[in-house]
């Protein structure tokens, strides 16, 4: 099972607001999106389990001309609390690389 | 040849954000390109709550007062309006006055009398708990409903204005608009409604030239030209040596955004479903056709901000490789010392009311997570200390009698004491408070300038401020 790392040319996460992140991910090409963007890898329970959010709140949006998945879910903190980390959530993606998606 | 949009409304938008750093050069190329406008946002949320809190700007004031400097110059010279949004990075009170004075300061010293329009749009604590209170304010996820201790915890309040305040602003004249918080595509969009260009478009104008050249294919520039028509916009680079290209320009709308084809803003909601981009034969530039503006009842979103617990900070380093041989264990062992320390200096009262963090950095301080077994130890760690408490005093004092424990604390009991390298004398930094944003709620109006108040300034040119001295000029109603 490929990893995301091995079927996208770009990742990036940023704040949407406070209160939200949003990821976008690139697919390598329209194969490879059309193959894996309803992957169970990138399912809100992924995102519950490797962000601590709300998996009822996790929103994905396909964008087929740009062969990208949007997903965005609310921060399990709100932005600059008193554990924060990453302010942005400009590193948040990271741990989305390894993800195999099946 | 290119075919020429009916009607279009041209807005020079000079940069991401005002203090950024304006350049002379694109902004030359957009006035003789016939700029109608110069428009940017001064701001925005993403760089954290403190600057709400505090009504302070995160642009240095020599860097704005440069920016403002360029831009009216070229408003001197061919009379188009300068048009600022989110003044002073948080757009509250506080920051419009801040960046109005330094708007004087420019005025006066070029030797201009600009007509300004200041749009206020910072709301009482007893305003926004009045509207709760008649059922206007409603919740946006992740939150829950508004209640009066969320309010209580904000220093400041600000509502996002739309596009309607900025074209009051232009109807009445103004040659300078510095409004306070304001959605970002609204600072961009409004000239070009207020001119009869196409809603739809200008509002998706709005949003992909909000952060300046970012969405051209060089970053390292600084600002686009977008020119609105009746159905569409085209948007180019003011820098010479850069492009536009399709998937850029419509990647913009996937940036700090949940959904990359309905963006709510005040009074209706962009719809980008059916849009077009089309890349012209000048090599530079995306025409984009297609959006609409679907009209919703009118409401601003809100946001409030606020101050809480104190921090002390320390930072070290270590290379030891008895730490590094084992950093998740010691990282544990570490922080229950800490805490335990603090503890024993701590008076009883406080002792329920303090937290400490260490955060590993080149371990697992980014993400906080734990390390998988077998992971390469690293060449060696960056250690934060983080004391956070009710007071800065209790801070600091978390962080003094800790100051020994991070300084020696060793990763095996039976070796001699180790010293880690600090970096500085003394080691622990106040950081001061955490500020948290408060709000995630929108307030429904009657009428899009009902919570916003106006006033004008009109500069005066015979009047040259010596330095330090406050500047004078002539205020109207």
């Amino acid at each position: 099972m490929p990893k995301l790392s091995d079927v996208s040319r770009h990742v990036r996460s940023k704040q949407a607001g406070p209160f939200w992140v949003t990821i976008d991910i690139w697919f390598d090409g329209e194969e490879n999106f059309e193959r894996y963007r309803e992957s169970r890898g990138l399912s809100p329970e992924v995102f519950a389990s490797l962000f601590g959010t709300d998996p009822a709140l996790v929103k994905k949006i396909p964008v087929p001309e740009l062969h990208l998945v949007k997903i965005s879910y609310p921060r399990a903190t709100p932005q600059g609390g008193v554990v924060e980390r990453d302010m942005h959530s400009g590193q948040q993606y990271v741990r989305l690389l390894d993800v195999e998606l099946g | 040849m290119r075919d020429e949009l009916k009607l279009p409304v041209k807005i020079l938008v000079p940069c991401g954000s005002l203090g950024a750093g304006v350049r002379e050069d694109e902004v030359e190329y957009g006035l003789a390109r016939g700029a109608h406008a110069i428009a940017t946002d001064a701001g925005s949320t993403d760089s954290g709550a403190a600057y709400l809190a505090t009504g302070k700007s995160k642009n240095s004031r020599g860097a704005v007062k440069r920016d403002l400097m360029i831009l009216m110059k070229a408003h001197a010279r061919t009379g188009i309006p300068v048009i600022i949004g989110s003044a002073g990075q948080a757009g509250g009170d506080l920051n419009v006055d801040w960046t109005r004075d330094i708007l004087l300061e420019v005025a006066a010293e070029l030797g201009l009398s600009p007509k300004i329009a200041l749009l206020y749009s910072e709301q009482s604590r007893e305003t926004i708990k009045a509207f709760n209170a008649d059922g206007r304010i409603s919740p946006l996820p992740p939150l829950g409903p508004l209640d009066d201790a969320a309010v209580d915890a904000c220093a400041h309040i600000v509502a996002l204005m739309g596009v309607e305040p900025y074209i009051a602003a232009l109807e009445q004249g103004a040659d300078v608009i510095l409004g306070g918080r304001s959605t970002d595509p609204a600072v961009l969009a409004s000239f070009p409604i207020w001119k009869g260009a196409g809603w739809g478009p200008s509002w998706h104008a709005g949003k992909v030239g909000e952060c300046g050249a970012q969405c051209t294919e060089k970053r390292d520039s600084s600002g686009v030209l977008l020119s609105v028509g009746r159905d569409g916009f085209d948007v180019e680079p003011l820098a010479k040596d850069n492009y536009c290209a399709r998937n850029g320009v419509s990647a913009h709308m996937l940036y700090e955004n949940t959904d990359p084809y309905l963006l709510t803003e005040p009074g209706g909601q962009l719809d980008v479903r059916q849009v077009t981009y089309e890349e012209l034969g000048d090599g530079r530039s995306v025409r984009v056709t297609g959006a609409v503006w679907n009209p919703r009842p009118y409401t601003m979103k809100l946001e409030g901000a606020g101050g809480g617990k104190f921090q002390t900070i320390m930072l070290v380093g270590i290379q030891d490789p008895d730490v590094l041989a084992d950093v998740s264990g010691f990282e544990s062992r570490f922080l229950d010392a800490l805490y335990a320390r603090a503890r024993q200096t701590l008076p009883p009262e406080e002792q329920d009311d303090f937290h400490i963090s260490i955060r590993m950095y080149g371990w697992n301080a980014v993400d906080g997570r734990p390390v998988p077994e077998g992971t390469p130890p690293p060449r060696e760690l960056g250690v934060l200390f983080i004391a956070t408490a009710r007071t800065q005093d209790l801070a600091n004092s978390i962080a003094h009698a800790c100051n020994p424990y991070f300084f020696h604390y060793p990763a095996r009991m039976d070796k001699e004491l180790p010293s880690y390298g600090f970096a500085f004398s003394p080691a622990d930094v106040p950081r001061g408070q955490v500020y948290e944003f408060k709000l995630n709620h929108v307030v429904s109006v009657s009428d899009p300038l009902e919570l916003v108040r106006f006033e004008w300034v009109q500069a005066d040119a015979q009047t040259q401020p010596a330095g330090g001295q406050e500047n004078h000029y002539a205020k109207t109603e």
